[in-house]
């Protein structure tokens, strides 16, 4: 910052917090900002490459890239919008622990009552 | 749609200038910045009055401020909140988390005494502590208990500090020698580092005690008044004889010896004993202490040693002096020992902004010889402040709440316009209760002298940083709470 020099401890993370929010979105390939900015990589559905499961190229559900049975619980983890499903930031983190591979352990999904 | 532009006002700050540099205290983080003469100005002319950012731009760029300058100006204040929308609500510290881990426990390891000390919050006619049917001196079971406890509930720290208290602590000498050694084999297996201080009045120092201290690494702070005729005035023996002489010799001998940690003398001021340079002067030069502190007395408004508002003013004078004295010194890269100024240059270094006055109740408690956990020292054996036992289930957190819900800045509203709130967050819960029954109550009646005290040392911390900014270097490490 040019108009106002950070004095003591506290206004240097002060300064870092506000250069951190202005490298707020930026591309990956280009170095990814500066390191007090970190992590600030794309989370959720809509931004990662997330290939579909409703059918395959036969119209079944047998050559699909990640299992059905993934849709129960896809919107957990990788997903910041509130979904239908139980949140794993404070509530529930070990939601789906129990289930290790989705086709096999997919009844293992603890049930929720909140 | 056509969106209202709401004007800027001005943020919570406390403005200072030293060497033509001006600088702003940001009181609701604590930050401290130089700024720039275009961001002074934009301060000033919203000091007038509310302005949108446009109009704010267009002043300035009258007052001759290229226009890339100005904006920049008013977007850096507004990023680190010195101006801001006025609708903006008011930052106060949030509460800590409930399970804040304990970094120091204080032991009382008796609260009996070999002095009679007028003024002595422990014994004296204000005091809190309710000892009758209660242990005397503090047995190795429950010692033993304590230090578990401090174990137990320290998860995740890397440091921990115990300090020995009293009454007179070396009366108390062969637990104190058990607890050092059994405390450091524990947090050895922990993996923790665990170091010692005790308070003491130095009368019972003797070259086994010293050498024992020395060997541990013991900080040692001796409660001392000063020359002799201050000393004695209210330090004394049951019979009404002055402790200065016989304290004297042993005291000089610790600090002769005593090579690990430096000592420190802490100087309890009353209306009978104010002359803080004299004092400062003899106890650092004449007997060689590292460090020598001022605290004025607690007690209720008229007593004999209650220190009157025209003395408050002539200590504060001599505060002042003295600590000029410590600017100059720092300057020049020597270390001066007013721990007064040391002490809250620390913390304006950080930037620290309390939610508590202090880590009473939160990262601090004590423990008397009962076994009851007090939030500190000062409360220990007091029936109505106590957090629990070691012995019947450690630390009562319902009553822990409830201590740390009262004294909390965000219940304390004749703070919430206060600059220097966060250093002092209400000031001490003891003195508090001593002067108004309430240990969440703010301490007006130092209001005044703790907003001065804060100005200076600000003035001061802006003084070395433009001077010997060198000189910080030794607050980056924070110190154990003490």
């Amino acid at each position: 910052m040019k108009h106002l020099k950070a004095i003591n401890k506290k206004a240097q993370r002060i300064e870092q917090h506000i250069a951190a929010a202005h490298g707020d979105i930026y591309a990956l390939q280009q170095g990814g900002g500066s390191p007090a900015a970190r992590p600030h990589y794309p989370v959720g559905c809509s931004i990662v490459f997330s290939p579909g499961w409703e059918v395959d190229s036969a119209g079944g559900t047998a050559g699909l890239c990640q299992p059905a049975e993934r849709d129960l619980y896809d919107c957990y983890v990788t997903c910041y919008w509130p979904a239908q499903v139980p949140d794993h930031y404070n509530n529930y983190p070990d939601w789906t622990s129990k289930c290790a591979s989705a086709t096999k352990d997919w009844r293992n999904i603890d049930l929720v009552f909140p | 749609m056509t969106a209202t532009v709401t004007p800027l006002s001005l943020g919570e700050f406390h403005e200072f200038r030293v060497e033509s540099v001006d600088f702003l205290y940001l009181v609701p983080s604590g930050g401290i910045f130089a700024v720039s003469p275009a961001g002074r100005q934009a301060i000033l002319l919203l000091r007038e009055q509310p302005l949108a950012a446009d109009e704010l731009l267009a002043a300035l760029i009258d007052r001759g401020y290229a226009k890339d300058d100005a904006e920049e100006a008013i977007r850096e204040l507004f990023e680190a909140r010195a101006i801001r929308d006025p609708r903006g609500h008011q930052d106060l510290p949030q509460e800590p988390v409930a399970d804040f881990p304990l970094q120091s426990l204080v032991l009382n390891l008796t609260n009996q005494c070999n002095l009679s000390c007028q003024y002595c919050y422990e014994f004296g006619e204000d005091k809190v502590a309710t000892p009758d049917g209660k242990p005397k001196f503090m047995s190795e079971t429950v010692a033993k208990a304590s230090v578990d406890h401090l174990l137990a509930s320290s998860q995740g720290r890397r440091a921990i500090h115990i300090t020995f208290f009293g009454g007179e602590t070396l009366m108390n000498f062969p637990l104190l020698k058990w607890v050092v050694h059994y405390a450091l084999g524990k947090a050895k297996e922990a993996g923790q580092y665990l170091d010692f201080s005790l308070t003491t009045n130095g009368t019972l120092l003797s070259p086994e005690i010293i050498d024992f201290l020395v060997e541990h690494s013991i900080g040692v702070t001796v409660s001392m008044d000063g020359p002799k005729e201050m000393h004695d005035a209210l330090r004394v023996y049951a019979n009404g004889k002055g402790s200065y002489d016989i304290l004297a010799p042993k005291v000089k001998s610790l600090i002769q010896k005593h090579n690990t940690r430096p000592i420190a003398a802490r100087v309890t001021l009353t209306q009978q004993v104010t002359s803080v340079k004299e004092i400062f002067h003899h106890l650092r030069n004449e007997f060689g202490f590292a460090e020598v502190g001022f605290a004025p007395v607690t007690a209720a408004p008229k007593r004999l040693y209650t220190i009157e508002n025209n003395n408050m003013d002539r200590i504060f004078e001599q505060f002042k002096e003295l600590a000029v004295e410590y600017r100059d010194w720092a300057i020049a890269g020597r270390m001066h020992g007013f721990s007064n100024v040391s002490d809250t240059l620390a913390e304006l270094h950080a930037g620290i902004n309390k939610s508590h006055p202090c880590g009473a109740g939160l990262g601090l408690v004590g423990v008397g010889p009962s076994g009851d956990i007090a939030p500190c020292h000062r409360f220990v054996d007091s029936d109505a402040h106590a957090l629990g036992n070691v012995m019947e289930g450690g630390l009562d957190k319902g009553k822990q709440k409830e201590f740390l819900d009262k004294g909390h800045i965000g219940a304390k509203f004749d703070c919430h316009s206060c600059f220097a709130r966060p250093l002092c967050a209400g000031g001490c819960h003891h003195e508090a209760f001593v002067r108004y029954g309430d240990t969440g109550h703010p301490n007006l009646h130092f209001c005044d002298w703790i907003r001065g005290w804060t100005d200076l040392c600000l003035n001061i911390y802006g003084e070395i940083a433009v001077k010997n900014p060198a000189f910080l270097d030794q607050f980056e490490q924070r110190k154990p709470l003490q």
